[in-house]
């Protein structure tokens, strides 16, 4: 994924001029993970540039950059360290068109490396995707794979509209064969990447991969699948989702962010009310739980695993 | 002495004595209509303010902050500004913004609740939105001055930004990026003494402008209530930046002498003398003086621009109060370029209501 995202970078950067690339360690390291690899050195030191530690600073840039007409994609560096650039995001960068009633866009991309599963020390581990989501004028991302990785981030960049990419830190070093395009679809556009019709999983980033796993696990018992890869949580695809509910009856939804108020509390309202007289048992939230995110060595007891989503299946299937 | 304008900092440069007394070289370089011209816009400025507070209390307005005290920092910063240059201006601006050409009555439209932000368009006139989170201003400017830079254009920007908002996190985060990038930004501080009701004293110890040095900038003092020394620190500060020279930091020495807002008790938190003391140090009477001695401008000058003045905040008082509620719809318009299913189906909702 890692690569994908690279490539995703250098092609942005190469089809225009107006694309700048910055953040923390982005320069000759190419990033903590190595996503902006080998960028500085192709593009120069004005496209692709470190910037002292400051994330609100790195968030309030890009607006008066996009303002000055450029098209700026920054690096946080890690989830946990995103937060104090919250208010720049949240204030500024959503709500710029609004503000000045349609005449300044903010063509921003902003990328988080997100979520868990790394064995990393505190502050590493976030599902920052509810602030995000919550946000209006905002668009929110979260690639399942290298391939979708490469799109949903070139889509992102050629957005009019700021678009905040979580990368899946636990998926950065997972491997795809494919071609890397941006004919494929963009953001707000749910894919279903397993086809069944026992019940529809619901997941978005690293849980996708975990929720295809389950789906193997539980048609060998003939408990086939849909598995849904929101791909995008705003704008959501309410549509994709109700119709494979409608189609299958049941769903299950699973994401690495504690409970109550994640992601899971919005798909099952918009469940209720996409496909109420199609469901055939309550919908269950497979989730982190509404802890602190954990040390190393217990955070495969928060993640949903395996069993948890195989568990929670088979509860709404023999319901 | 107030706190903010304090004997252990910095000489402050100062070109004219409160009285209107040359005490500097008061050649800045501008032609006698420019000179009348700083004397106009700050006789229309205070008009256009005074009557704001009018149009607040009788409900034509919603919270208005007046900046009454302040008009040669705004007006004397925004004049050595040209048209390639951008200011990104807090929420107390209107000065500025009728000195950069805004539509008052569109800027306006803001404090009647019209929209936030910027219902004017920030680029015709190089004024950004209304900002009212302070500091969050400080580094969009630094953004803006990095992208003209890397575009190799001759031009800078201007953060308007107070003695509050220099605590904030933003502005230290603006500066240091500022200096890291030799981005061609002025730090305009308007040090009026006070953050609504915490004085200077309260709200930091050194002075605004010595943090220049640890930014690795210029930082002057300046007397923010002399328009012409505004206008010359602020002047040279844009030269340097614009030819390469990297940011700098004003902190201008100012007062406010009205409240901090309509919503504001100012009499909870500081004395009618001190109050009256800054009256007598008043920007437009001092001007006015030097105008006149100098002989740059006629006894009547100032008394005709009084006149205009009515004539034109009495048209902008009827075009601003001619103004209705924009279509609810409206809400939806200009969240996203183009707006997702989910948000048409709720832009619906609020015309079917209708």
């Amino acid at each position: 994924m890692v690569q994908g995202l690279n490539a995703a970078l250098r092609d942005s950067l190469a089809e225009d001029p107006r694309v700048l690339v910055f953040g923390e360690d982005v320069g000759d390291l190419g990033g903590v993970f190595r996503v902006t690899d080998g960028l500085q050195e192709a593009f120069g030191r004005e496209r692709v540039f470190n910037t002292p530690i400051a994330e609100a600073g790195i968030a309030g840039m890009c607006v008066g950059l996009a303002m000055a007409g450029w098209r700026p994609i920054a690096e946080m560096q890690f989830d946990g360290f995103s937060y104090p650039a919250l208010d720049q995001i949240i204030s500024h960068v959503a709500k710029y068109r609004a503000r000045t009633r349609g005449r300044v866009a903010m063509p921003v991309t902003i990328r988080i490396p997100s979520f868990g599963g790394i064995r990393g020390k505190e502050h590493h581990g976030e599902s920052p995707e509810t602030y995000y989501v919550h946000t209006a004028g905002l668009k929110v991302v979260a690639p399942s794979t290298a391939l979708d990785a490469y799109t949903l981030l070139r889509a992102a960049i050629a957005d009019p509209d700021p678009v905040i990419v979580l990368e899946p830190k636990s998926r950065y070093w997972s491997k795809e064969i494919g071609e890397l395009t941006v004919n494929a679809p963009g953001i707000g556009i749910a894919r279903t990447v397993r086809e069944g019709s026992a019940c529809t999983v619901i997941a978005y980033g690293a849980m996708v991969a975990r929720c295809l796993e389950a789906a193997e696990r539980l048609a060998e018992d003939g408990i086939d699948c849909a598995v849904v890869d929101l791909r995008s949580l705003s704008p959501l695809d309410v549509e994709a989702v109700g119709a494979s509910v409608r189609w299958t009856g049941r769903a299950v939804v699973v994401h690495e962010a504690p409970l109550t108020l994640g992601m899971g509390a919005e798909i099952v309202a918009r469940i209720v009310e996409e496909a109420f007289d199609h469901l055939e048992a309550p919908v269950r939230r497979v989730t982190g739980w509404d802890v602190p995110y954990p040390p190393a060595s217990l955070e495969q007891g928060y993640l949903p695993s395996v069993e948890r989503i195989v568990a929670a299946v088979r509860e709404v299937v023999s319901y | 002495m107030d706190t903010h304008d304090r004997s252990d900092a910095s000489p402050m440069l100062q070109l004219l004595s409160p009285e209107g007394t040359p005490v500097g070289d008061t050649d800045v370089g501008l032609s006698e209509d420019e000179l009348r011209a700083l004397l106009r816009f700050m006789i229309l400025a205070r008009r256009l303010d005074r009557e704001c507070m009018a149009l607040q209390r009788q409900g034509e307005l919603t919270v208005y902050p007046p900046f009454e005290g302040q008009e040669a920092a705004q007006v004397g910063s925004a004049f050595a500004l040209g048209p390639q240059d951008f200011a990104f201006p807090s929420f107390r601006e209107l000065a500025a913004a009728i000195v950069r050409g805004v539509d008052v009555v569109e800027y306006l439209q803001y404090h009647r609740g019209t929209w936030h932000g910027g219902p004017y368009d920030p680029f015709t006139s190089g004024f950004a939105p209304i900002c009212v989170p302070v500091a969050t201003q400080i580094v969009h400017a630094v953004g803006w001055a990095l992208g003209a830079k890397l575009d190799g254009k001759a031009a800078c920007s201007l953060a308007y930004f107070g003695d509050g908002s220099a605590s904030e996190g933003d502005f230290h985060e603006a500066a240091n990026l500022a200096a890291v990038f030799s981005a061609p930004t002025i730090f305009f501080c308007q040090n009026n003494g006070w953050a609504i009701s915490v004085p200077a004293s309260e709200q930091y110890v050194a002075p605004i402008a010595d943090r220049g040095v640890g930014y690795g900038f210029p930082g002057v003092r300046v007397d923010g209530n002399d328009v012409l020394a505004v206008y010359r620190a602020t002047q040279e500060a844009a030269e340097r930046a614009r030819s390469g020279g990297g940011p700098t930091l004003i902190e201008a020495i100012t007062y406010r002498i009205g409240p901090h807002s309509t919503a504001d008790d100012d009499t909870r938190y500081r004395d009618d003398e001190e109050v009256e003391r800054w009256r007598a140090r008043d920007p437009i009477e001092r001007f006015r003086r030097f105008l006149v001695a100098e002989g740059v401008a006629e006894d009547g000058f100032a008394a005709a621009c009084a006149v205009e003045a009515d004539g034109w905040v009495n048209r902008v008082r009827d075009d601003l109060t001619a103004l209705g509620a924009p279509a609810p719809s409206e809400m939806f318009d200009h969240v996203y370029g183009e707006p997702p299913s989910t948000m048409l189906r709720q832009r619906s909702a609020v015309i079917d209501d209708a």
